[in-house]
């Protein structure tokens, strides 16, 4: 009951998202039915459309959750794509490095890496904040400039195939690589790239929320996050609380490394993140902060990246930018929600005295 | 001058008004009593158009007016000042109340007739505020000032003024009720919505009661008395002076020796504080508020850098002064915060989760593996206990804290507090906005706690709680602690002349 009171606010966003969307379709010379059907026959077709939809959707869970922990502690990392690209490069090196291992060792040493790498770039800001209180959001997307500049450097000058043209490492060893699910399910082709890094994310969303709602450090980060004061009066040391949560939420955006570096190219791709350190905070928000949000808000975002290049393809006028577009508007709707929620309910502006 | 009649108005399944009759005569002070969620805002709410009742009239002048938005109360001549304050902190005062009807063109504004009208309105009422001052460096008692000028810039004649003492020092409530008369002596109507039954006696003309929503009576305030108002505002008789036996001391559990505590820019708040507090007594500290008192309590649960603290705070034999907060929860030190929203409660969390802040690591809330684990079944347990010890109602343990009234989230902390089976317990303003009947039940278990061998320190601004619990009495200026008094022998003219002016 209470669940589906919180989903009906999104559920509206979403829905006038698609409205505003079918009047900006009809505007440049298309039918929207046409259009939206398109974007969902493709999304939920068995199997391409259905494994490609999970496949997007994977590591917007992960930036989805690393969001959602630093906002239970009231900080927003910004920094999730940073933290992403140091721990997809600290995969790869590890994938490189370590190659000859048997996959009983290296594949947990790559799942470390990950969480090592992307733990310790979200703990720098963490400190920073905690130590000389400056503001996460600056530090972050701060932070997501040296990450970006740095794995690239690497790339270019010490881990690249001398020669290629493409900027990107060599290959990790095949002891570091992890299955496609299309080994496990029937009917599923393995050139789809969905591969064990999507079950890791589902385990993701378990284990945050019972890291977050179940245990003492869950009840500290959201005790500091709602109330720093009265968390500090009950005995909290709000500086630990801070860095703790930077670091749980930089490793939850490091496992993107998973699915992109062992599980979908076996190497490390120079600029592969599609924006999703900063759609995670997107998702975060329609997810409203929650697990199971996130992952269902991860799931529409998965679908509307696939089901948006079929209707780029397939109409005259439709680009895949419509995609954008419809992200856009359900985060205008989600953030709107505010003043709907405000103190004078549900007409608050309406009704606020005119003195 | 303005009368509701059968005003009837439902929030939800919640009656908040049932048949409210109240008559207010022109030219008196007329006070509207009750206990929190007794309806008094929302009536005065309804006849300053906020909300619009689900039936029943007003009446102004005699006459049946339709007001639907506080535009229509304003342009008959209604105002009305809130509880919390509606100003633009960085503009100054003339600004604030020419907003809305701002004068001159669209390209500029013209304050200088405005500056002049407020100066004269100003004077008439004795009300001695800059229209040129920025309204955030006013101190809460200007800024309630620059409310009423708004209001009878608007050419107010009856003005409705919600819980308007609830910010303001003793002194400030002096002069505001000095503010108040010269209004009524200038034809002004006034309605003023309190629980504050000292204060209904002090400046009313008229009281109307109320309680669940309903009218319970209107009297002369001339012929009524403090426990007649409380036997109606809460149904049944009330304890308005503690009893308490003498105390029995024991063994000294606190001691400070030479404490003072440093403000960023070199200040101190509290300047060389020496004192004890022993077991099985209440001693309290009467301040003027702002002199230090929050920080001393603040300094004595261990919520203070310790790079701003300078002497020693003892323990039962153990310096403390470099102790956590968590250590010295852990040694027995228990805190009832000034202010419950700030600092004791996680509004948005339940019931559950907030019975457990301060414990929230150890058993018996945690459970295996590793005493990681929260235990829910323990979690309610405790939570039901300390709601049904501590009356906390509605008994509901998975609605937030935010959605219960302030005496009941006090009662909430108290218990939460209480439950903790402290020796020492720190206690600042327990009972500030909170209900007659839950004020006589919080004094009741903290002098329960003393007769059980705790130490108590209380601290209040209420001078009559602080007197009437403690059993020694400190006196606190300007971060300095300026002498003691027996507060059985003391009297309040005494202890206020100690208080403003430190000897």
């Amino acid at each position: 009951m209470k669940l589906l009171h919180e989903l009906v606010f999104p559920f509206i966003a979403v829905l006038a998202a698609f409205i505003i969307g079918a009047v900006l379709i009809l505007i440049v010379g298309d039918n929207p039915i046409e259009a939206y059907r398109l974007l969902f026959g493709s999304a939920l077709s068995w199997p391409d459309g259905i494994g490609y939809t999970l496949f997007y959707a994977t590591p917007l869970i992960f930036t989805g959750l690393a969001v959602l922990v630093a906002f239970r502690c009231g900080l927003l990392n910004i920094g999730a794509e940073g933290q992403l690209y140091i721990a997809a490069f600290a995969v790869a090196w590890v994938g490189i490095t370590f190659a000859n291992l048997s996959a009983w060792i290296l594949v947990p040493l790559c799942f470390i890496a990950a969480i090592v790498g992307g733990g310790v770039w979200g703990a720098i800001p963490g400190a920073l904040k905690a130590r000389f209180g400056s503001h996460e959001v600056i530090n972050t997307i701060m932070l997501n400039f040296v990450a970006i500049a740095l794995v690239s450097y690497f790339t270019q000058y010490h881990y690249k195939t001398p020669g290629d043209p493409i900027l990107q490492t060599v290959p990790i060893g095949s002891g570091a690589e992890i299955a496609r699910l299309g080994k496990f399910i029937p009917g599923l082709p393995d050139r789809i790239p969905l591969n064990v890094a999507f079950i890791v994310a589902l385990v993701a969303c378990v284990l945050v929320y019972f890291f977050l709602w179940r245990t003492k450090w869950g009840y500290e980060i959201r005790a500091t996050g709602n109330n720093p004061s009265a968390a500090e009066y009950g005995g909290i040391s709000i500086r630990k609380q801070i860095v703790l949560a930077m670091v749980v939420s930089g490793a939850l955006a490091g496992l993107v490394g998973i699915n992109e570096v062992m599980g979908y190219r076996y190497r490390f791709y120079d600029g592969f993140s599609a924006n999703y350190g900063f759609t995670g905070i997107a998702v975060a928000l329609l997810g409203r902060n929650h697990p199971v949000g996130v992952l269902l808000s991860a799931l529409f975002f998965g679908m509307l990246l696939r089901g948006g290049i079929f209707v780029d393809a397939f109409t005259d006028n439709v680009t895949k930018d419509l995609v954008d577009v419809l992200q856009g508007i359900v985060i205008l709707f989600v953030a709107a929600e505010a003043l709907f929620r405000g103190p004078f309910g549900k007409f608050g502006l309406l009704k606020r005295p005119k003195v | 001058m303005l009368i509701l009649r059968n005003i009837t108005k439902h929030f939800g399944s919640v009656v908040a008004n049932e048949r409210v009759n109240i008559e207010v005569e022109p030219g008196t002070i007329h006070a509207i009593v009750g206990e929190n969620g007794a309806g008094k805002s929302t009536a005065m709410r309804i006849a300053y158009g906020f909300y619009e009742a689900d039936s029943g009239e007003i009446l102004l002048d005699g006459e049946v007016q339709q007001i639907t938005t506080p535009h229509d109360a304003i342009a008959r001549g209604v105002g009305m000042v809130h509880q919390h304050f509606m100003l633009v902190g960085t503009m100054t005062v003339a600004e604030n109340i020419v907003l809305g009807a701002e004068p001159g063109s669209v390209l500029s504004l013209d304050l200088t007739e405005a500056a002049a009208e407020i100066r004269k309105l100003s004077a008439e009422f004795r009300l001695s505020v800059d229209p040129h001052a920025i309204v955030e460096n006013l101190s809460v008692g200007q800024q309630q000032r620059v409310e009423l000028l708004k209001a009878l810039y608007r050419h107010a004649r009856l003005l409705i003024l919600d819980e308007p003492t609830a910010v303001l020092t003793p002194q400030e409530v002096d002069e505001f009720f000095a503010i108040l008369r010269s209004m009524r002596e200038q034809g002004k109507t006034v309605i003023i919505i309190t629980h504050k039954l000292s204060e209904v006696l002090a400046i009313s003309d008229q009281v109307t009661v109320m309680r669940d929503g309903r009218v319970v009576g209107r009297l002369e305030t001339s012929e009524t008395s403090a426990a007649e108002l409380a036997r109606l505002m809460v149904g049944r008789e009330v304890l308005l002076r503690v009893e308490k036996p003498d105390s029995k001391p024991g063994a000294t559990e606190l001691k400070v020796k030479n404490l003072s505590v440093m403000t960023a820019d070199g200040g101190k708040r509290v300047d060389n504080a020496s004192f004890e507090v022993r077991r099985g007594e209440i001693v309290g500290i009467a301040g003027v508020e702002g002199n230090g008192q929050t920080e001393l309590i603040e300094a004595l649960a261990g919520l203070t850098e310790p790079a701003q603290l300078s002497g020693e705070i003892w323990f039962e034999d153990r310096d403390i002064t470099r102790q956590a907060a968590r250590s010295r929860r852990e040694l027995g030190i228990a805190h009832i915060p000034e202010d419950r929203h700030r600092r004791g409660l996680l509004l948005d969390f339940d019931l559950a989760e907030n019975s457990i802040l301060g414990v929230h690591y150890r058993k018996p809330v945690v459970t295996y593996p590793g005493d990681i684990v929260l235990d829910y079944d323990a979690i309610q347990q405790r939570a039901r206990r300390i709601i049904s010890d501590f009356d906390v109602r509605p008994p509901d343990t998975e609605l937030p804290a935010r959605s219960l009234s302030g005496g009941n989230q006090q009662k909430l902390i108290i218990g939460r507090e209480l439950d903790l089976k402290p020796r020492l317990l720190l206690v600042s303003q327990p009972t500030r906005g909170v209900d007659i009947g839950a004020i006589e039940f919080i004094h009741r278990n903290l002098v329960a706690m003393r007769d059980a061998g705790c130490a108590v320190l209380l601290v209040s601004a209420e001078l009559e709680e602080v007197t009437s619990l403690s059993d020694r009495l400190l006196v606190i200026h300007e971060g300095r602690i300026v002498g003691e008094v027996d507060p059985k022998v003391a009297t309040i003219e005494e202890i206020g002349l100690l208080m403003t002016r430190g000897h």
